[in-house]
């Protein structure tokens, strides 16, 4: 059982010069979730029987010489908010329990045309509102690095199941850190494309104005190619950027002269784990010691990202969770009129999470507090997108912490103020709509993976991924695996 | 005491573009329940709206029909709140940043002309119908939903509060309708629920600056509903204030049978519906140049054409205001004109003839069969003396059931006007043969009996005796005698 521990790119070349067959790898897959994910508990729904079928049909097209795509017969999971036409779409709550979508994602389509294998719907915290995958629903899923801790959240099954190579590649979406962090806490490579830059439809919402899918890969090629097929102008979403999409394996030269980066101060010291510090610090020197120029900076505004991100999100939330009512689909509660099955419903249908993130939005979009709150955090949101144009007048990118710390431990992660400081480094880049990449470097002193992140102005996912490949191709920091098996 | 009453409308029109405003369904009125229905406007989840771009021309249009100012930037909001017809708990509209605002429109009343403004335009998407199995929602056993409408376009137009009598509240729907219509935005039929009217009424007493206290009557889709409504809120209102009492700030409904409005909701409760910027639509950017090419397309609006019907056809204004209230009509009127040119005639046969027959068979007037070419061919047959006036009535009646052209069925039913006068010669020998009592008064001096014997002959050509002609053979066969 050595596939699973392959990259996209490596087993492409495989499956091309006919090594393997798709199905061998789709087989291989399957198999360690049978052994595996009893325990690591990645996956809400496994696909057996659809991702043979599709296998199958990649080893026809390789049969009968025909050129495959880059993903083709890659077995991946796809995070469960996403929508997968005729297969169980759960946002891990009880309220879509069972609710099966007339329609796919955007994104799904469009791997879907690249001949994609999907192996199931991974596990998420529910409606994506968490920072530990332990507000899912159904169950908890653990860290393939140590089994007492989460594997982060809210794309907490996308990025376990990579990690613990129970898929080669995942999709997560991205409201405040959802795909870096987890990616992170579980040692792998997460992107936030910029806003725009993948289509929403099909995205189950949470707060529409900072929602993005993107990738967990293995490493940065990965991420790269993944990118490539996910990216693209949707008529069917309004937010979607019309932009020229370009490949973006071409940024993977290892070249970094010259690049500009900035190091925010407001990232460091107070509040930010002493080991993490160090290994941004030395993954910013690594960078310097490549020809790339480092220099210190400050984005002034950071410190008011978490609270104007805890109304704006939680307002939108409010709304966009509207529709769960128990009318037209999903639970439904019996009771005596119709108010009685609304309340009863969402009484029911929602965990605690989620209910106090209704709560915040419509306190926040109340009239009498809408000037005070939901306004107000508007104008902040525009402050941070100021800090953010004027940094990168002089930087590439940016270099910080992904989080403040390695993974959390398991099940004591009661108090939501502490556990909402988890995305601090996270959110800013939500609010003003730009790319954020999470690359592992390194562990901490107890052997958990470390994550830096990289952001850019918008659509300058070329740059993250130009200085992520050349950490990743210079140092051996990067590509970690939970070899100690503490967590499978 | 004496009380001054204040009106304002709320007006939704639903506009009549082929497609719904956030998705491809079709808009097209009947269809069985829920099958002009997608996942987009059932608001299923991970779904998205994107603008059809007909809603903010028709927007525009009737903006600029009714003299408002276009805004540049303009944006959607979502207007929270739950009902088992709104499939997504909030409704997608326009709150602080509508597309069209400070406009006006024309009225003319027996108190003279008048402008009523117009606050402001707003784009929106209609919800669904629920069909309730009791009597109401709350005594109901269980509700059916149908969202075939769920996410047709609307706009609402909200007036100033410049009306003060159900006159003046008539005359501004008159005129709103027919510039909605000419503009061809919407079909704007009250009875199809295409345009709704919600009517703000208050009293303050005569001479006060300050506005009373006002309820929001909501939703009347008659005209005659919209007047009894008024009579009832002045009545109702004037007897509180009277016995000392204070108007409730409220929504309320009309009951057409009781003839009565009901409290349905006081402002407090409604006024919650957490409004603010719908992040899946992007802000609205109209550029003057697409403003103007709109306004280059408007077709000429009632006024104008009421105008020029007066001043260029020497109509009187009463009928220039009937034929212009209605576009159908307007469009005939034009149709006739322009093949015929005494334009009171034509007015004449509009307002008897084909009124007449349109509102006793309850019918649309796109319905009516008879062209504009065959109206003016029918007048020129009456000049002609091809016909009789009256046999003209009875050749109308046959074109309005069939459509055909009056030349034909003159033909088919032998109506043609008999004038010749050796054929008549015969018929006043007849009838005054076999009448010589008549004949007799009519020498006496009788001029009674002239008439009597003209109305025999005509009865014995089937109507079809040229009256002029009887009446010169008649009076020179009784010279004669």
């Amino acid at each position: 059982m050595t596939l699973s521990r392959l990259t996209i790119h490596e087993l492409h070349d495989l499956l091309v010069s006919k090594e393997i067959s798709a199905t061998e790898l789709v087989q291989e897959h399957l198999d360690r979730i049978q052994a595996l994910d009893g325990n690591v508990k990645s996956y809400i729904t496994v696909t057996g029987d659809l991702a043979r079928k599709q296998a199958k049909a990649v080893d026809a097209k390789l049969a009968a010489g025909e050129t495959i795509g880059m993903l083709a017969g890659i077995p991946m999971a796809v995070k469960d908010n996403m929508c997968t036409e005729g297969i169980p779409t759960t946002c891990a709550s009880r309220m879509l329990e069972g609710f099966k979508p007339q329609y796919s994602a955007t994104v799904v389509e469009k791997l879907k045309a690249e001949d994609f294998v999907m192996l199931g719907k991974v596990n998420m915290d529910e409606f994506a509102m968490g920072s530990t995958t332990e507000n899912s629903a159904f169950f908890a899923t653990q860290n393939p690095w140590n089994a007492d801790c989460v594997p982060g959240g809210s794309s907490g099954g996308s990025a376990a199941s990579v990690a613990a190579d129970l898929a080669v590649y995942s999709l997560g979406s991205d409201t405040g850190g959802s795909i870096r962090q987890p990616a992170s806490f579980c040692g792998i490579v997460g992107l936030k494309p910029t806003y725009g830059a993948v289509s929403r439809f099909g995205l189950i919402a949470f707060a529409s104005s900072l929602d993005q899918i993107g990738p967990l890969a293995k490493d940065v090629t990965d991420t790269a190619l993944i990118l490539n097929a996910i990216t693209g102008y949707d008529k069917k979403d309004s937010t979607s950027a019309d932009y020229n999409y370009p490949d973006y394996t071409a940024a993977l030269t290892g070249d970094v002269k010259g690049m500009r980066i900035g190091l925010p101060k407001e990232y460091l010291g107070e509040g930010i784990d002493p080991d993490v510090e160090a290994q941004v610090r030395a993954a910013a020197a690594k960078l310097e010691e490549l020809g790339a120029h480092v220099e210190e900076c400050s984005l002034p505004y950071t410190r008011y990202a978490m609270p104007a991100y805890y109304l704006i999100a939680p307002a939108e939330a409010s709304s966009n969770l509207g529709r769960y009512d128990g009318v037209r689909y999903g639970l439904r509660a019996p009771a005596e009129d119709v108010a009685g099955m609304f309340c009863d419903t969402r009484k029911k249908g929602f965990g605690p999470e989620v209910k106090r993130r209704i709560m915040l939005g419509t306190y926040a979009l109340s009239s009498g507090y809408y000037d005070a709150y939901y306004l107000k955090a508007l104008k902040v949101r525009n402050l941070i997108k100021q800090d953010y144009d004027r940094a990168f007048e002089q930087y590439d990118c940016l270099i910080t912490p992904t989080a403040p710390t390695t993974a959390l431990r398991k099940g004591n992660n009661q108090d939501p103020l502490a556990l909402y400081k988890s995305d601090i480094c996270t959110i800013p880049t939500n609010l003003a709509g730009i790319p954020g990449l999470s690359l592992p470097y390194g562990t901490d002193r107890n052997g958990m993976p470390i994550g830096v992140q990289l952001s850019g102005k918008a659509f300058a996912e070329p740059a993250l991924l130009r200085a992520a490949y050349a950490l990743e191709q210079n140092t051996n920091l990067t590509r970690l695996k939970p070899n100690q098996g503490k967590g499978l | 005491m004496e009380y001054e009453v204040v009106i304002g409308c709320e007006v939704h029109v639903e506009l009549k573009t082929k497609t719904k405003i956030f998705c491809s369904c079709p808009t097209d009125f009947g269809g069985e329940p829920n099958t002009h229905v997608c996942p987009v406007c059932l608001g299923l989840p991970g779904t998205l709206p994107v603008l059809n771009k007909k809603v903010l021309e028709y927007a525009i249009k009737a903006g600029l029909a009714m003299n408002c100012e276009i805004a540049h930037f303009s944006k959607f909001d979502r207007k929270n709140y739950f009902y088992p017809d709104l499939t997504k708990a909030y409704q997608i509209s326009q709150f602080d940043l509508p597309i069209c605002k400070n406009g006006y429109i024309d009225i003319e009343t027996s108190e003279g002309k008048k402008k009523i403004g117009i606050t402001r335009i707003h784009m929106e998407e209609d919800a669904g119908k629920l069909v309730h199995q009791g009597a109401t929602i709350t005594t109901s056993a269980g509700s059916l939903a149908d969202y075939n409408r769920a996410g047709v376009p609307l706009i609402e137009i909200v007036s100033e509060p410049d009306m003060r009598s159900a006159e003046d509240v008539l005359a501004f729907l008159t005129n709103l309708k027919a510039i909605i219509e000419y503009t061809g935005v919407s079909d704007a039929r009250m009875e199809q629920g295409s345009l709704r009217c919600d009517v703000n009424l208050s009293l303050r007493p005569a001479g006060q600056k300050e506005f009373g206290t006002r309820a929001e009557i909501k939703n009347l889709n008659s005209f005659r509903a919209v007047e009894r409504v008024i009579k009832y809120e002045i009545d109702r209102q004037t007897d509180i204030l009277e016995s000392g009492g204070k108007v409730v700030q409220e929504t309320r409904t009309w009951d057409d049978g009781k003839g009565m409005t009901f409290s349905l909701r006081s402002k407090e409760d409604s006024d919650e519906y957490r409004y603010f910027p719908d992040p899946d639509l992007t802000p609205i950017i109209v550029t003057d140049a697409y403003i103007e090419e709109l306004r280059a397309s408007l077709p000429e609006l009632p006024q104008v054409k009421r105008a020029r019907m007066i001043e260029e056809d020497g109509l009187p204004e009463y009928d220039a205001g009937v034929i212009t209230a209605s576009k159908a009509l307007a469009d005939f009127y034009d149709g006739v004109r322009a093949h015929y040119d005494d334009a009171k005639k034509i007015s004449n046969w509009i307002m008897v003839e084909l009124l007449a027959k349109v509102n006793a068979e309850g019918m649309e007037l796109e319905a009516v069969k008879i062209q504009p070419e065959q109206m003016a061919a029918l007048l020129k047959l009456v000049d002609s003396g091809d016909i009789s006036g009256k046999i003209a009535k009875k050749v109308f009646a046959e074109m309005f059931a069939t459509g055909k052209d009056p030349a034909d069925i003159i033909k088919e039913q032998g109506l043609v006007q008999i004038s010749d006068e050796d054929a008549l010669k015969e018929m006043v020998s007849h009838v005054v043969e076999a009448n010589p009592k008549s004949v007799e008064d009519y020498k006496a001096g009788k001029t009674k009996a002239m008439g009597f014997l003209v109305g025999q002959i005509m009865k014995q050509s089937r109507g079809q005796a040229n009256p002029a002609v009887i009446n010169k053979l008649l009076a020179e066969k009784l010279d004669s005698m």
